[in-house]
C-alpha cells in the first residue's frame, strides 16, 4: 500500500471518529431542546458531554490538518469550494462552544436563554452541514482543470445532499439519546429511551431514502458495490437489532449499535470516493484523487511516523478521561461550573 | 484585487483577535500550575481558591480560545488555497503535528480539571492543569515552527511546482523558530501575570479581600519579572535573527533608505516621509543598532535602497519595500512596552520586599493599565512581523497576492468578513461582560449561589431561581 493510501484511511477515520464522538455531543445539545424538561435536566445534559466535547471537536481539527498536510490540494480544492457552507459551520461551532462555557456563569434568564439558542442550533446546523457536504461530495462537483471548484448554491445544495444532511442530523440526535440514556439519571433517562424509540421510525425511512438516492444520483455502487453493499446490509442488520434493544433497555448495546451506525454511513462516503478525493462533475480528467492531490513521500513519511507514535497516547488517556467520567450524572450533585 | 484586500482584511482581524486570548491562556494555565502546586505541596487552602479564582477568568478566556481557533485552522484553506497548495506539503505537518501533539491535550486534560476537584486525587488533578499549560506551549511551539517557514523557509526542495519537504529537522530547527519560540512564550507568561497583578491591584485599592489578592500578586510578580527580562533578551536574539535572515524587514523597522554609518545608531523617534523616502527629527542611541544587530559595537546596516536595488536583481520588478511606518512604529511601540513592563516588575518586588505592596497606591493605580501593556506588545510584534514580511506570503518564495484563493468571490469574502466581524464582537461583548462579573463577585461568593434550584424538576430551574 502506497502512504497516500494509508493517509486517505487516517483521515477517513479522523473524520468517522469525529461523527462518532461528536455525533452524540450534537445530538444531546439537540436534546437541551427536544428533551430537556427545566434548567435542571439541560444542565444535567450539557455535564454529561461537559469534559469530552472538546477533544471531541479536536478529530475534526485533526482531519483537517492531517489533510492539508498529507494532501494539500483536497484541503485547498475542498475549503475554498465549500466557503460559504464553511463559514455557516464555523459560525455555528464557535456559538456553541463558547456556550458550553458562558452559559453558567450567569444568571439572568435572557442570558442563559440566548446560550440555549447557540447551544441547540450550533448542534443541529453542523451535523447537517457536514451530511450535505459528504453527500454533495460523492455525487460530484464543478471542479476545473486547476483543481478549483466553482459550485453554485445549487451543486451543493440539492434533493440528494438535503437528505444526506438530515440523515446526518437524525442520526445524531439519536446517538446523543443513546448517550443520554447512558450517562444520566431519573426521569431525563426514561424520556430519553422513550423519544430514541420515536426517533428510530424516521431515521431509518431517511437512511433507506438516503441509500436510494445515492443509487440514482451517484456513481457510488456502480464503483464500489462490491463493498458498499455488504456494508448497507450490516447497518441494516444493525439498525433492526436497535428496536429490540431500545426495548430492553439495553443502553450500552443501543449506544454501541447507533455508534455503528455512524461509524458505517460515514465510512460509506469514503469507500464510494476512493480512489478519488474529489470527484469533478466538468470532466473526470479533473478529479483530484489519492495520487495527485497528495504531499510528497517524505512528507508522508515523517508524518507517519508521528501518528503512529502519537496517535496511541492520545487514545490511551481518551478512554482514560472517559473511564474517570464513567459515572451518570445526577440532579443531586454539583451541577454549576 | 479586492478579494485581496478582504481576504488580508480578514486574515489579520481573525488572528489578531485569536491572539487576544492565546498569550492569556497560556500565561494564566501557567501561573495557576504554580498557585495549585503550592496549594498541593504546603495545604494551604489560599492557594486552592487562587487557583480556583483565577482558574475561572482562565476559562472563560479559554473557551474563546478554542473557538476562534477552529476559524485560523480552516481560513489557509478557505481564503488561501494558492498558498495551501504551494506549501502543504511543508506547512501542514506542523499544523497536523500542533492538533495531534498539543490541541488533544489540552482540550482533555481541561475538562478533567474542571470536572475533577471532587472526583481525581489531588496530586493528579494538579498533573491534569500542568499538562494544559504544557499543551498550550507545545501549541505554540508548533503554531511557531510553522509561522517560521514563511518567514524563512527551510529545509524544502521546490518540485512539481510546489515546496516539497526534503528536511524535517531544518523545519523544526529554523532559527526563526529558536528565537520565537522563547519571545513569544515569555510574552504569554507576562501576559498571564501582567493580568493577574493588574486585577488584583485594582482590588487592593478597592480595599477588598486584601490577604488574597496581596497574596495572588507574588507567584504572577516573580512569573513577571523573569519572563519580562526573558522577553528583552529574546527580543535581541530576534532583532540579530532578522539582520540576518530578513534585512529588508529589519531596515523597514528602522527607517532606514540609505545603508547607516559604521557603528549603526538605533532610532528611538523619527518622523518618516516614504514618498521622499527619508526620515527627519531623528532621535538616535549610537552604537545600539549595531548591538541589537550584531551584538557588538561595529556593523552597518543596509538601508531599503540597497536592499530593493539587490531583491530586483535577484526576484525582478516589483516593490519589495514593506509599509514602512507601520513596521517601524509597531517595533517601537513593543520595544517600549517591553521597557515599561520590565520597570513596573523591578518596582513591584522592590514594594514587595519592603512589605509595602499593598499600600502604594499609586503603584497599584499604575498596575491596572498596563494589564494591557502586554497585550499592545504581542500586537505590535505580530504586525512588525507580518507587515514587515510583506510583498512576501513565504519570504522569498512566494508573495501574498499570489495566495489567494482564484475561485472565492470579492462577496463571499466580504459575507464571512462581516458574519465572523459581528459574531467576534458578541463574544468580546460577553467575554467581557463575564470578566467584570467574576471580578465583582470576588473569590470568596457564596456557594449557595449556585444552589438556588428548589425543586429540580420545576419548570425554570437556575434561570428563575436566582430572580
Ligand atoms: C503562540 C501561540 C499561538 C498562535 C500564534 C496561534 N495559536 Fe491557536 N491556540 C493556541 C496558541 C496559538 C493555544 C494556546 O493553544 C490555544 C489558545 C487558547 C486555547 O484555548 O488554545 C489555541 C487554540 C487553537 C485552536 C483550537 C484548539 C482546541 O480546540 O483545543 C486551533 C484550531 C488553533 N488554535 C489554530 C491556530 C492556527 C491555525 C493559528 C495560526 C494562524 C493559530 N492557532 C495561532
Ligand atoms: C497569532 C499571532 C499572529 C498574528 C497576530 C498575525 C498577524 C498577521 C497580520 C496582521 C497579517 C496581515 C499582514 C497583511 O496583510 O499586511 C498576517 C498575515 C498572515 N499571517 Fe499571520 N499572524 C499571526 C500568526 C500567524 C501564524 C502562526 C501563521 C501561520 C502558521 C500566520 C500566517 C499568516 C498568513 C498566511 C498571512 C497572509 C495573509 C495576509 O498577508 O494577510 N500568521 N498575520
Ligand atoms: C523588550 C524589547 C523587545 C524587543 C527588542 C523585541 C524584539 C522583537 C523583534 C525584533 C520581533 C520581530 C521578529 C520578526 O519579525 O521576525 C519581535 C516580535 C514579537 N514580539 Fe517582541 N520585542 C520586545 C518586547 C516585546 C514584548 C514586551 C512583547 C509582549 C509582551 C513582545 C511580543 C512579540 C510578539 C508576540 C512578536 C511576534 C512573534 C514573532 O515574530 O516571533 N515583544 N520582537
Amino acid at each position: 500500500m502506497e502512504l497516500s493510501e494509508l493517509w486517505f484511511i487516517l483521515v477517513g477515520v479522523l473524520f468517522v471518529g469525529f461523527v462518532f464522538l461528536e455525533g452524540f455531543d450534537f445530538g444531546v445539545g439537540m436534546g437541551t431542546k427536544f428533551l430537556a424538561k427545566n434548567d435542571t435536566e439541560k444542565r444535567m445534559l450539557i455535564n454529561s458531554i461537559g469534559p469530552f466535547w472538546d477533544a471531541n471537536e479536536v478529530w475534526l481539527i485533526t482531519a483537517g490538518g492531517a489533510m492539508f498536510a498529507a494532501f494539500p490540494h483536497w484541503y485547498a480544492t475542498l475549503f475554498s469550494g465549500y466557503y460559504i457552507p464553511f463559514v455557516v459551520l464555523l459560525l455555528a461551532l464557535i456559538a456553541r462552544g463558547v456556550a458550553f462555557e458562558f452559559r453558567g456563569k450567569a444568571h439572568s434568564s435572557a442570558w442563559v436563554k440566548t446560550w440555549d439558542w447557540a447551544i441547540f442550533l450550533g448542534s443541529i446546523l453542523p451535523p447537517f452541514l457536514l451530511g450535505v457536504l459528504f453527500s454533495s461530495l460523492i455525487k460530484g462537483l464543478p471542479i476545473d482543470e486547476n483543481m478549483d471548484m466553482h459550485a453554485g448554491l445549487l451543486d451543493i445544495v440539492n434533493v440528494y445532499t438535503v437528505v444526506g444532511g438530515v440523515a446526518f442530523v437524525l442520526l445524531s440526535y439519536l446517538h446523543g439519546l443513546m448517550f443520554t440514556g447512558l450517562k444520566t439519571e431519573g426521569a431525563l433517562r426514561e424520556r430519553a429511551n422513550r423519544a430514541a424509540q420515536k426517533v428510530y421510525l424516521a431515521t431509518g425511512i431517511v437512511i433507506v431514502l438516503f441509500v436510494v438516492l445515492t443509487g440514482i444520483y451517484t456513481d457510488a455502487f456502480a464503483n464500489r458495490g462490491a463493498i458498499l453493499i455488504p456494508l448497507y446490509i450490516v447497518a441494516v442488520i444493525c439498525y433492526l437489532a436497535l428496536l429490540p434493544l431500545l426495548r430492553k433497555k439495553k443502553e450500552g448495546l443501543s449506544f454501541a449499535t447507533t455508534g455503528l451506525i455512524m461509524v458505517l454511513v460515514t465510512s460509506s462516503f469514503f469507500i464510494a470516493l476512493f480512489p478519488n478525493v474529489m470527484i469533478s462533475s466538468t470532466d473526470l480528467a479533473y478529479n483530484l484523487t489519492v495520487y495527485n492531490a497528495a504531499s510528497g513521500a517524505y512528507s508522508l513519511k515523517v508524518m507517519t511516523i508521528v501518528a503512529a507514535t502519537m496517535v496511541p497516547i492520545v487514545l490511551a488517556y481518551t478512554i482514560w478521561s472517559y473511564y474517570i467520567f464513567r459515572k451518570r450524572v445526577t440532579h443531586k450533585e454539583h451541577l454549576e461550573y | 484585487m479586492e478579494d485581496l484586500i478582504l481576504a488580508r482584511i480578514q486574515f489579520a482581524s481573525t488572528t489578531l483577535f485569536h491572539f487576544i486570548f492565546v498569550p492569556l491562556s497560556i500565561g494564566l494555565a501557567f501561573i495557576i500550575a504554580i498557585m495549585q502546586t503550592l496549594y498541593v505541596v504546603k495545604k494551604e487552602e489560599i492557594y486552592k481558591k487562587m487557583a480556583q479564582f483565577w482558574g475561572k477568568f482562565f476559562l472563560i478566556n479559554f473557551a474563546v480560545g478554542v473557538v476562534t481557533g477552529i476559524l485560523q485552522e480552516f481560513q489557509f484553506g478557505m481564503n488561501w488555497s494558492s498558498y495551501s497548495r504551494f506549501v502543504g506539503d511543508v506547512f501542514g505537518a506542523p499544523l497536523a503535528i500542533e492538533a495531534l501533539l498539543a490541541f488533544f491535550i489540552e482540550s482533555t486534560f481541561i475538562g478533567l480539571w474542571i470536572f475533577g476537584w471532587d472526583k481525581l486525587p489531588k496530586k493528579l488533578h494538579l498533573a491534569c492543569i500542568w499538562l494544559v499549560s504544557i499543551g498550550t506551549a507545545i501549541s505554540a511551539l508548533w503554531i511557531l515552527v510553522a509561522n517560521s517557514f514563511m518567514q524563512n523557509p527551510l529545509g524544502y526542495v521546490i518540485e512539481n511546482g510546489r515546496a516539497e519537504m526534503n528536511d524535517f529537522f531544518a523545519v523544526i530547527t529554523n532559527p526563526k523558530v529558536l528565537v520565537a519560540f522563547p519571545h513569544t512564550i515569555f510574552a504569554c507568561f507576562a501576559t498571564g501575570a501582567f493580568f493577574i497583578l493588574g486585577m488584583s491591584a485594582w482590588k487592593l485599592l478597592q480595599k477588598k479581600d486584601i490577604e488574597f489578592f496581596k497574596r495572588s500578586m507574588t507567584v504572577p510578580m516573580i512569573v513577571g519579572l523573569i519572563s519580562t527580562l526573558g522577553i528583552a533578551f529574546s527580543g535581541h536574539s530576534q532583532a540579530t535573527y532578522l539582520m540576518d535572515a530578513q534585512p529588508m524587514k529589519m531596515a523597514a523597522a528602522e527607517g532606514v533608505w540609505e545603508d547607516t554609518a559604521d557603528p549603526a545608531p538605533w532610532t528611538l523617534f523619527a518622523i518618516l516621509d516614504t514618498d521622499k523616502k527619508e526620515a527627519s527629527a531623528r532621535i538616535e542611541i549610537p552604537y545600539a543598532l549595531s548591538y541589537l544587530a550584531y551584538g557588538k559595537f561595529s556593523g552597518s546596516v543596509e538601508g531599503m535602497n540597497t536592499l530593493q536595488e539587490k531583491y530586483e536583481k535577484e526576484f525582478g520588478d516589483g516593490n519589495y519595500i514593506p509599509p514602512v511606518k507601520t513596521t517601524f512604529w509597531s517595533f517601537r511601540i513593543m520595544v517600549a512596552a517591553g521597557g515599561l513592563m520590565i520597570l513596573l516588575t523591578l518596582i513591584g518586588l522592590i514594594k514587595f520586599w519592603r512589605g509595602k505592596l499593598e499600600n502604594s497606591s499609586k503603584y497599584l493605580k499604575w498596575m491596572i493599565p498596563a494589564i494591557f501593556f502586554p497585550f499592545i506588545a504581542n500586537f505590535s510584534g505580530w504586525i512588525m512581523s507580518e507587515i514587515g514580511r510583506q510583498p512576501w506570503i513565504v519570504y522569498g518564495l512566494m508573495t501574498t497576492a499570489d495566495g489567494i484563493s482564484p475561485n472565492v468571490s470579492a462577496g463571499s469574502v466580504l459575507f464571512s468578513l462581516i458574519t465572523f466581524s459581528l459574531i467576534y464582537t458578541l463574544l468580546a461583548i460577553a467575554m467581557v461582560y463575564l470578566f467584570v462579573r467574576v471580578f465583582k463577585e470576588g473569590p470568596f461568593k457564596k456557594a449557595t449561589d449556585d444552589l438556588h434550584v428548589a425543586d429540580p424538576f420545576s419548570e425554570g430551574g437556575v434561570a428563575n431561581g436566582a430572580k
